[in-house]
């Protein structure tokens, strides 16, 4: 019997994990891309979790749509950064800071 | 003609005139714009005669107290225009509308050659009418309406000849200081309304029996109770001293003689200055009920009455003698006022308004006879080419001095005598300073017929044309005279008035004294407190005119008359030389009489200069440095600073923006988690 | 100790559970710390196929199946296809690392500590949420699924499509070069085309011969 707060603090880590990870490849931009997936995989981990405690089917639709505009977003996000590359031919973030105020 | 069509055309013929005169007088042309001013005033003086006369016969017809036309309701009070004829006021009108007559027909002469002809008829009209609507006011608003209206004609008069600097300083100083008057005089009709809620004369007066009126105080200063009456009483003068011209607020007299002379005779000596006389007569119900207020209106009068004379013994200009003069009159006007004898100040106003203009237009008549050259060192001998001018001058100055008989010595003495007879505050005081201004204006008046028309000829004496006061249009010497550059007679239209006014001058007074004085013809328009009455107490020992000169001759007043004329006919027509030697000799005195006292200096360096320099100091920290630096710039340059250093955040680099929303985030959380 | 005992507390629920999550975390860790890319893209393949293990334990199947054919399948093979086909400069990148690693770990330290006391057991244990109900045996998830989705949700469904539909125009337009060789045809233009452009009649005087025809 696992109780829903060990679901819960297994989706915190995941969660902690993936910010950590936008610190500390702050350079990279692909790595950069994969955190943010981590972190809707780790919000996903949360709602199948109180989709089942709770007994309520909404919260796997949820995760359903979540998982949509995931794959939409990495699609985009893909786009733009293939088109930077043709453009300056690194994905170093540094590079790109032509909307500096 | 009934009675209210009467005044209404008094009031208007003037305003009529002014009218065509100002707006066609290139139409009308000179002899137009004179013919239809002469005529308006004409009217009025005609109709003022009648109504006066109506008056003196006991018609109580003509007693009016109505209002015509309310002009506006604003809040629960009334602004209306109305007229109250009474015997005061119909003394008023007649002086006013004679004395503007006789200017009217004298500037025919006068202003002969000066461009602005038309232009002067106009503004003389319509002073006429100003005026008029002053006196003849039943409720403040009108009487206030009046009092502006004479200040801005007075102005536009003084400064006629605007292109001379000195004539605007002169209108400009007149004009301010009247102002600061006329504030003390809108604060003191504003407690009136404040006091006694109406601003009609009748019911304010009807109100001042009511206990509570009498008993008020205000509190001006926190702590500090003051009887409301003397507060409303003193505000009131305070415009009074602005426009007659009292002590401080005296300083734009002396410089309104830039104008041309007409208008010096009219308005100031006969009728603008003594607005404010006539109105503290009219006030007398009010006045009445506070002696500290009349304590401080008689000394005021006292001290101008005193050391204005003084300053008329040192002055060289032929006009400014007559204005020192006419402060000093104004002062014994004054100084009657504030021993409760309204009928003395107002039959002293009738009197002096006669051989003051006399003088004036006698004064104007030699400047134009000397092709305007004022100044009496080059005068001199003028009594063999202007003989007529000669004789109604000295009429004028016997007038002036008190002579017994002369109207002059009729009112002047009945001051004296009422200041000595009274006990009010100060009055002794009073009494040395009016006493011994009888002296002092004997020296001074003696003085200018001396150094005018008797003596030795210093007419081309050196400097005489130097600095001679030239009005604009008259740069030739080539009108009317023989061609011998020497002084004559002026035409008819200039003696005519002077003749005229020679005669009341002399005989008005001895005709009109006890009725006006004790036997109480004003009527219900003076009131007098019983204990205040002094003339009451007077009235037992006169009992006709000629019984009252006879004695004159027995009295003090008489003697220092006397005194004057002799000191004055040894130092200025028998030993030339000497008023030299004694200006050596007091030389401080002397100084401090040509400085004036140093009000002008004082008045120009704080005010005059303060103004401009508190103007400055606004301007250059207020304006530009707070309104504009601070506020305006300031807050563009702030806005400017906050946004140089909001723009660092805009790095442009992406995990700077991931950072700070993380960190907010965090931030969030733990401000939910742990800081509950 | 036997083969038995182990097995059973390995595929047990608890066992299940923990071996899954911390593969899930393992693998997370080394997502973020990998210097080759690639490496962690396949980590991040492997963090997907332990949270569908997880998700399957909380009888969620068909999320489960779903992450790893469409997430692993479609998505993360779009992320290899672009790691790959990138020349990526792995020194550039990692510059910096070392020195926002103290940063980073503290920051998600504190992120982590306050999260867990939220979701630890005192609110989330066994006395205020029961222990889940067990399904019927035939109980169908994906049925389950399909009626809510269908039936509550039909518009954001809707929706969702129409988001993806928005990608793949995004997508295309943002990436695609125009070979300049290529024939290709323009409906738009072939639709504007005027009778002018394409036919002018010409009027030719006919020509008449001996025996000429109608």
């Amino acid at each position: 019997m696992i109780p829903l707060s060990h679901f819960l603090i297994l989706s915190a880590l995941l969660f902690s994990v993936a910010v950590a990870g936008i610190f500390i490849n702050r350079k990279n931009m692909i790595v950069l891309l994969m955190c943010i997936e981590l972190m809707l995989l780790a919000v996903n981990m949360n709602f199948v979790a109180f989709s089942r405690f709770l007994d309520d089917t909404d919260g796997q639709v949820f995760v359903f749509f979540i998982l949509t505009v995931a794959a939409a977003e990495a699609a985009i996000g893909l786009a733009i950064l293939v088109v930077l590359f043709r453009n300056r031919r690194t994905i170093n973030v540094d590079a790109i800071s032509e909307m500096k105020g | 003609m009934d009675v209210k069509s009467i005044y209404l055309t008094i009031v208007l013929a003037p305003l009529v005139g002014a009218i065509l005169a100002g707006f066609f007088g290139r139409q009308i042309g000179r002899v137009g714009s004179h013919v239809v001013t002469i005529l308006g005033v004409g009217i009025s003086t005609v109709l003022s005669l009648y109504v006066l006369k109506g008056f003196i016969d006991g018609d109580a017809s003509f007693q009016f107290n109505e209002t015509l036309y309310t002009w506006m309701v604003a809040g629960g009070i009334r602004f209306d225009v109305g007229f109250l004829v009474d015997q005061l006021t119909a003394l008023m009108m007649a002086v006013v509308t004679f004395v503007s007559l006789m200017v009217h027909i004298y500037t025919i002469g006068y202003m002969k050659d000066d461009p602005g002809y038309q232009r002067f008829f106009s503004y003389i009209s319509l002073f006429t009418f100003s005026m008029l609507m002053l006196v003849m006011a039943n409720n403040f608003t009108q009487l206030f309406f009046g009092w502006e209206a004479v200040g801005l004609v007075s102005y536009l008069l003084i400064g006629f000849w605007y292109k001379r600097p000195s004539a605007i300083f002169a209108n400009l100083k007149a004009f301010l200081v009247n102002r600061v008057g006329d504030f003390g005089f809108l604060l003191g009709i504003g407690l009136v309304l404040y006091h006694f809620d109406s601003l009609n004369y009748a019911e304010v007066f009807a109100r001042t029996a009511e206990p509570g009126i009498a008993a008020a105080t205000i509190e001006l200063i926190p702590g500090h109770a003051w009887s409301m009456m003397t507060v409303i009483c003193i505000l009131l003068f305070i415009g009074a001293m602005g426009k007659s011209a009292q002590a401080p607020l005296h300083v734009w007299l002396p410089d309104s003689m830039e104008g041309p002379t007409p208008i010096s005779a009219l308005i100031h000596a006969a009728t603008m200055v003594t607005a404010g006389i006539f109105m503290v007569s009219r006030m007398s119900p009010l006045f009445e009920m506070s002696d500290t207020a009349l304590s401080f209106v008689m000394l005021t009068g006292a001290f101008t009455a005193f050391f204005m004379g003084l300053i008329g013994l040192v002055q060289n200009d032929i006009k400014r003698v007559v204005a020192y003069s006419t402060l000093s009159q104004l002062g014994y006007m004054t100084v009657a006022l504030g021993v409760s004898a309204y009928s003395a100040a107002i039959f002293h106003l009738m009197t002096h308004a006669f051989f003051k203009a006399l003088l004036f237009l006698a004064a104007g008549s030699v400047i134009m006879g000397m092709h305007h050259q004022q100044d009496m060192r080059f005068m001199g001998g003028l009594k063999k080419y202007m003989p007529i001018t000669f004789i109604t001058a000295w009429i004028g100055t016997i007038a002036l001095t008190g002579f017994p008989g002369t109207s002059g010595f009729f009112s002047k003495d009945i001051i004296i005598e009422a200041v000595a007879e009274s006990d009010r505050y100060g009055a002794s005081v009073a009494y040395w300073a009016v006493l011994l201004g009888v002296l002092i204006t004997s020296i001074y008046s003696f003085r200018l017929l001396y150094l005018t028309f008797h003596g030795p000829e210093r007419h081309s004496a050196p400097g005489a044309h130097g600095d001679d006061h030239h009005d604009d249009a008259h740069h030739h010497d080539d009108h009317q005279h023989q061609g011998d550059g020497k002084p004559h007679e002026s035409p008819w239209v200039v003696w005519v008035p002077l003749v005229l006014l020679a005669i009341p001058s002399l005989l008005i007074g001895w005709f009109t004294a006890k009725p006006i004085l004790f036997d109480g013809w004003l009527g219900q328009a003076i009131v007098v407190h019983e204990k205040n009455d002094v003339l009451a107490e007077l009235s037992q020992h006169f009992h006709s005119s000629a019984g009252f000169a006879l004695e004159g001759f027995k009295h003090w007043p008489f003697w220092l008359m006397l005194i004057g004329f002799a000191l004055a006919t040894w130092v200025y027509l028998l030993k030339p030389g000497l008023s030299a030697q004694i200006a050596k000799v007091f030389k401080l005195p002397v100084r401090i009489l040509n400085d004036k006292y140093g009000f002008d200096r004082l008045y120009q360096a704080l005010f005059a200069r303060g103004s401009l320099r508190l103007g400055n100091a606004l301007w250059r920290f207020g304006d530009r440095a707070l309104i504009d630096g601070a506020v305006v710039d300031g807050s563009a340059k702030t806005v400017g600073r906050f946004s140089q250093i909001l723009r660092l955040a805009q790095s442009g680099y992406l995990y700077d923006y991931a950072f700070v929303m993380i960190v907010g985030l965090l931030l969030l959380l733990m401000l939910f988690v742990f800081g509950r | 100790m036997n083969i038995e005992s182990i097995f059973q507390a390995v595929f047990s629920e608890a066992g299940v559970f923990y071996v899954c999550g911390g593969v899930l975390l393992v693998a997370a860790i080394m997502v973020i710390t990998l210097r080759n890319p690639v490496h962690a893209a396949l980590s991040l393949v492997l963090c997907f196929f332990a949270s569908a293990g997880v998700w399957i334990l909380l009888e969620a199947e068909f999320l489960g199946i779903v992450l790893v054919l469409v997430y692993v399948g479609a998505v993360m093979v779009l992320f290899l296809f672009v790691v790959m086909m990138l020349d990526i400069n792995i020194a550039e990148v990692r510059e910096g690392f070392v020195r926002a690693l103290p940063v980073g770990v503290v920051v998600a330290g504190l992120m982590a500590v306050s999260l867990i006391v939220v979701v630890g057991a005192k609110r989330f244990g066994f006395e205020s949420f029961g222990p889940p109900i067990k399904a019927a045996a035939g109980h169908s998830n994906t049925a389950e699924i399909g009626r809510t989705l269908f039936g509550k949700y039909l518009f954001p469904f809707e929706i969702a499509a129409v988001i993806l539909l928005v990608a793949i125009v995004v997508a295309i337009t943002l990436t695609l070069r125009k070979r300049p060789d290529t024939k290709y045809q323009n409906p738009a233009r072939q639709v504007q085309v005027r009778r002018d452009d394409r036919v002018r009649l010409v009027d030719i005087p006919s020509e008449s011969k001996k025996g000429g025809a109608p």
